[in-house]
């Protein structure tokens, strides 16, 4: 990686930071600042009462818990995925390999709509769910199955290079002094797969605090049930209280950048102990 | 850290003949000294290559590998492969002729279509131009800021989709200050494509950015340098000697872009106003079929978004190893 050279020896150097700090600011600072001057134009008083309401509670809980839920499920199955893809050959791998990606470029809107269709009582996959009683589609269950389909790809696509990685001599090493494969994996590659397994995490479930399009389909969108934050902030707005959507969306970039911080923080920490 | 150093290569990959009959979960794993390698030709291993040999101490025994293999396939298959198959088909149970004309002789639905074909490389332009900037400033240059550059052009992945489309309600209603003075003039953004443009730009901002920054670092500024110091303007550095080295980066990021701009849902939803035939987009019309209960009409749309997706990560793929290519083959360096 190259220091960065002198702004007299290429040209450049004004007019791209310029431009891409105005298309930064008009794009993206600017609005976010209205968001927020928006919101700060409520007293404390009613910003409390816009955005801290039974019901914008329930709906953080719910946006919180299933968000929570589905990147821990996809902690385990992106390990199991991300493990089989680096350490095996088996036919189709390739092609496997690519649809883990598939979350990732295929519409919300798509995925919300095949899902919503695929665990109602007569869909392919419900049919089997109903006899057991669980009732998938609109009920949160169908929201965290939605969030695992759209988290999916990023703890498999942490975990992934950090595997590959690995030298094979500290195995080997920790197999001539003597430990199991069992205990070579507990002891020796699980605490250098954490910080990209808590990486995977962090993303998935940044992913699934924000997420609107997929989930508009499967869930029943009842308030204090299945009504999630950013549902609140489309239901404040259609009542064209912009002021109370704003405070609502104030609390859910509090939630998110926090957790970008994080994010940041973990991906430095990683890179120093793996990198 | 050369990982693939001594992997696999000494020993011959385990190799486990695929019986018939379905029951090859229960085969005993064959013992690797038994394959003659003499001939130098790998034998045709099903499971374990990659791990070393049987017996090496990165080999799992051959039910784990079963086992994690299988339920790999049943993730995939169940989270992803099903949905994807469970589209087409529903798109199709009513025959090809209806799929057809549920997708051509809806105006609604044609509009939708156009209008997504107009907005999404309208905004995948608009950050090909910032992307550069930014990227030729971060990657060429040492500024204070310069760190905090690198974090804003993350924001957008960590803003929900509906605050974005919120922020631009905010600025362009008839009752705010900037959005009734561009109204008083005639200029209609929200509820218009303008507005779906800037949401779409919002939301997609940082795929361009993101991708050329690694590239561009890499490639390393010397052939830069020697370009300018024979002579050459800016411009002519920029399309002669940065553009061709960073093509397939910068490709790449177009690509991803757009995918994410022609499906983008939550922000479009908020600032489109939803109005039949004027601002709905391909995933908004597919929500707003579904509502009205046309579900083969809803998949079929869907299907051309999932064609998109599919599309979109064959060109992924094709792309990914020149990407890396020019990741890993930089001019020679001058060591600082």
């Amino acid at each position: 990686m190259s220091a960065g050279v002198s702004r007299r020896a290429l040209p450049g150097f004004r007019i791209g930071l310029s431009y891409a700090v105005a298309y930064l600011a008009l794009l993206v600072l600017i609005p976010l600042a209205a968001c927020l001057a928006k919101a700060a134009s409520l007293s404390p008083e009613e910003f409390l009462a816009a955005a801290w309401t039974p019901r914008a509670r329930a709906a953080y809980a719910l946006t919180f818990g299933v968000s929570l839920i589905a990147a821990l499920i996809n902690v385990v199955l992106g390990s199991i995925v991300a493990w089989t893809l680096v350490r095996y050959e088996f036919p189709g791998k390739r092609l496997v390999d690519a649809l883990v990606d598939v979350p990732l470029a295929l519409p919300t809107a798509v995925a919300g709509l095949v899902y919503a269709s695929l665990y109602v009582k007569t869909g392919w996959l419900g049919q089997f769910l109903e006899p057991l009683g669980i009732q998938a589609a609109y009920s949160r269950l169908g929201i965290v199955l939605v969030l695992v389909f759209t988290g999916f790809p990023f703890v498999v696509r942490t975990i992934q290079p950090v595997l590959a990685d690995l030298d094979a001599e500290i195995e080997e090493a920790a197999a001539i002094l003597g430990a199991g494969r069992w205990q070579t994996f507990r002891r020796v590659i699980l605490p250098m797969l954490l910080p990209p397994t808590i990486t995977g995490f962090a993303l998935a479930f940044a992913r699934g605090l924000g997420e609107y399009g997929s989930v508009v389909f499967i869930s029943s969108n009842k308030m204090f049930e299945t009504e999630i934050a950013p549902m609140l902030v489309l239901v404040r707005l259609e009542e064209y209280a912009y002021a109370e959507a704003a405070a609502v969306a104030t609390v859910l970039l509090g939630f998110s950048f926090t957790l970008l911080a994080a994010i940041n923080y973990l991906e430095r920490r990683s890179k120093r102990y793996v990198g | 850290m050369s990982a693939d150093r001594d992997r696999g290569e000494p020993n011959p990959p385990a190799p486990f003949p695929k019986k018939e009959g379905g029951d090859e979960l229960a085969a005993p794993p064959a013992r690797a000294e038994t394959v003659p390698n003499s001939t130098g030709l790998s034998p045709p291993s099903f499971l374990g290559k990659g791990a070393g040999g049987l017996g090496s101490p990165r080999s799992d025994p051959w039910y784990v590998r079963y086992l994690l293999v299988g339920l790999t396939l049943g993730i995939v298959g169940i989270l992803i492969v099903i949905p994807l198959a469970s589209v087409f088909a529903q798109a199709t149970a009513k025959g090809l002729g209806v799929y057809w004309s549920n997708l051509v002789a809806n105006p609604d639905t044609r509009h939708a279509v156009f209008l997504t074909l107009v907005i999404a490389p309208v905004a995948v332009a608009m950050n090909v131009v910032g992307g550069i900037a930014a990227a030729w400033a971060i990657a060429r240059f040492r500024f204070p800021g310069r760190a905090v550059l690198v974090t804003l052009i993350d924001l957008p992945f960590s803003v929900s989709p509906v605050v974005a489309g919120l922020v631009f309600v905010l600025i362009f209603a008839p009752r705010a200050p900037l959005g009734a003075w561009l109204f008083d003039h005639g200029y209609q953004v929200l509820f218009a494509p303008p507005a779906l443009v800037l949401a779409t730009a919002f939301v997609t901002f940082p795929f361009v950015a993101r991708e050329l920054i690694p590239v561009l670092e890499a490639v390393g500024p010397e052939e830069e340098l020697a370009a300018r110091s024979l002579g050459a303007s800016g411009w002519q550095l920029f399309w002669r000697i940065t553009v061709p080295n960073i093509k397939w980066g910068l490709l790449y990021g177009v690509i991803l872009c757009n995918a994410r701009a022609m499906g983008e849902f939550g922000a479009v939803y908020v600032v489109s106003g939803r109005i039949e035939g004027q601002t709905d987009t391909m995933p908004l019309r597919v929500q707003k079929l579904w509502e009205g209960a046309d579900n083969p009409a809803a998949f079929a749309l869907a299907s051309v978004l999932t064609m998109l997706a599919l599309v979109t990560l064959i060109l992924k793929v094709l792309i990914e190893p020149k990407v890396r290519e020019e990741q890993a083959a930089p001019a020679p360096q001058v060591s600082e």
